[in-house]
């Protein structure tokens, strides 16, 4: 595994040994929890786009308002693949209120008035 | 007949990205009120808008957001300050006595005086026929920014079956993106023996989705009349030769280009200012003035950064320094210095420091041609060591910013030399 903290990328290795990891490799204590998040629950911040109907724009951009399960992204963007919205929506709205029961919220990332691009 | 419409501005800025926005609200700051910015689509923001992934603006805002979001701020701050712009309008040329040419559908040609210029008008991307990669020309083949614009702002998809040539970060970002929207992303291929891109996007735009990373290979033979139907890969030796007996074929119906930015300096030419051969950008002093006076340039048009967040400093400070030029606070005629890459260093920018020039410290932006594990920036002054800052790790792909007090500076005359190196 390597680690993303910072630039250095440093290779990990973990071993566990019931609910006790060890990390190798790190060569500061950021990359021990980094490599022990990644094991047992790695998230991510998803950012893509929805429908948006009545605005020259036709996607708006969003986001998780926190990091969300990284082994759902993909049922994440079928959901987002339904959301049609209309102006005006501003940016730090929720488009999704607490998404497949993650309690996550989507949010806009950027405002979209009615006319104005 | 063609009418002329004629207007009169303290300074006009060329490009409505970050660089441009961070230039006009940081000259307006400063007291200069009669600022024109102009901006060739159809909104502001730039390059930021299509970027909807998160890590923008660690250093400006000490949090993570996605470039609508890092642009919407300095939208908003443009917006409030009331700061006048125009959007649609492209400019045609900008004249070393500072007048600028540009056009739109609203007004037809325009023709604005200003009393100092700001060129931000970024960069573009290297095509195919950059590269010279033989085969057919069908349809299939964009840049991985051009399908990035596609995709999340036009709302198209671009294919379903794709190869990326080059691992730099739009082109990781797109292998994201792309395997999130239901294509299936076949290989990032990259020439050299380490990725182009950040770690961080390694891990989370390729081993995420089990995308492989085909370092020390590259495109040699493009199929498909009409779409791209396949491509033909190679591996390619320490020297970068292709090594005979490793070729293979991908079917895939899209090939995006992620192999590197450059400067886009059309305008900057025509208006006679001298260019850095390295960074293809204009030849600046420390206050981002270029080679003709009063004309000023920051972002991605003098040199590719890596992080928006180092584009809004270097563009603040060229937004400081045509004020100081337009109040005539400081001359542009001071005299200068040069600033020369040493050892193992790619480029610097500024290339010249203005000893009489704004009362800033200086800042200065640097590659490292090859990667160092724990290693040294030392600047000299006519050889003498004035200052060394420990790295714990240069790599090329990693911008380096260091700072240099004014003071720390010994007294020097016009024909010293300030050169960077790392040991």
């Amino acid at each position: 595994m390597i680690c993303v903290v910072c630039p250095v990328g440093c290779h990990l290795r973990v071993s566990a040994d019931g609910d006790v990891y060890m990390v190798e490799g790190n060569q500061c204590g950021r990359g021990k929890v980094y490599a022990i998040n990644e094991l047992t629950n790695p998230l991510r911040t998803v950012t893509s786009t929805v429908k948006i109907n009545g605005s020259p724009m036709t996607r708006l951009p969003v986001k998780t308002k926190q990091a969300f399960p990284k082994g759902r992204m993909l049922e994440l963007m079928s959901v987002l693949g339904k959301v049609e919205l209309k102006p005006p929506v501003k940016r730090g709205q929720a488009v999704l209120k607490n998404v497949l029961d993650t309690g996550i919220d989507v949010v806009a990332t950027k405002t979209c008035l009615d006319n104005r691009v | 007949m063609t009418t002329y419409k004629k207007a009169c501005y303290d300074l006009v800025v060329i490009g409505g990205g970050p660089a441009g926005l961070a230039a006009a609200i940081e000259a307006k700051k400063n007291g200069i009120h009669h600022i024109l910015l102009l901006e060739r689509d159809r909104e502001l923001g730039g390059i930021l808008q299509q970027c909807i992934h998160n890590g923008f603006g660690i250093h400006v805002f000490k949090k993570e957001l996605t470039g609508p979001e890092y642009a919407e701020n300095f939208i908003d701050e443009l917006r409030d300050l009331g700061i006048e712009y125009k959007l649609d309008t492209m400019v045609l040329g900008v004249h070393e006595n500072k007048t600028v040419e540009a056009v739109n559908p609203q007004e037809g040609l325009l023709s604005i005086q200003a009393k100092a210029v700001v060129l931000a008008m970024g960069c573009r991307e290297r095509t195919r026929g950059a590269l010279n990669i033989p085969g057919s020309r069908p349809a299939g083949i964009f840049t991985a920014g051009t399908a990035q614009r596609l995709v999340n702002i036009e709302g198209y998809m671009v294919g379903k079956k794709a190869v990326i040539l080059g691992s730099g970060d739009i082109g990781l970002i797109m292998a994201r993106r792309m395997t999130l929207e239901g294509a299936k992303v076949e290989a990032v291929v990259e020439m050299m023996p380490y990725p182009g891109g950040l770690n961080r996007n390694i891990v989370q735009c390729l081993d995420d989705f089990d995308i492989p990373l085909l370092l020390s290979h590259t495109v040699v033979n493009v199929y498909g009349r009409n779409r791209l139907e396949g491509v033909d890969i190679m591996k390619v030796d320490k020297d970068r030769q292709v090594i005979p007996g490793t070729q293979r074929r991908i079917e895939c119906d899209t090939m995006l280009l992620s192999v590197g930015l450059i400067p886009e300096n059309e305008l900057s030419v025509d208006c006679g200012i001298k260019l850095d051969a390295v960074t293809q950008g204009p030849i600046v002093d420390n206050s981002m003035e270029t080679s003709a006076e009063g004309v000023f340039a920051c972002g991605n048009v003098v040199h590719v950064h890596d992080l928006v967040d180092f584009v809004t400093e270097e563009s603040r400070r060229a937004g400081r320094s045509a004020v100081d030029y337009i109040q005539r606070k400081t001359t542009a005629t001071g005299v200068k210095i040069k600033v020369v890459p040493g050892e193992t260093v790619r480029y610097v920018v500024p290339q010249l420091v203005n000893l009489d020039g704004p009362d800033m410290d200086f800042e200065f932006f640097l590659r490292s041609r090859d990667v160092h594990d724990r290693a040294s920036l030392v600047i000299s002054l006519d050889g003498q060591k004035i200052k060394t800052i420990r790295k714990r790790y240069l790599v090329p792909g990693e911008m380096q910013h260091i700072k240099l007090k004014r003071k720390a500076l010994p007294v020097c005359s016009g024909g010293s030399t300030l050169s960077i190196s790392i040991v």
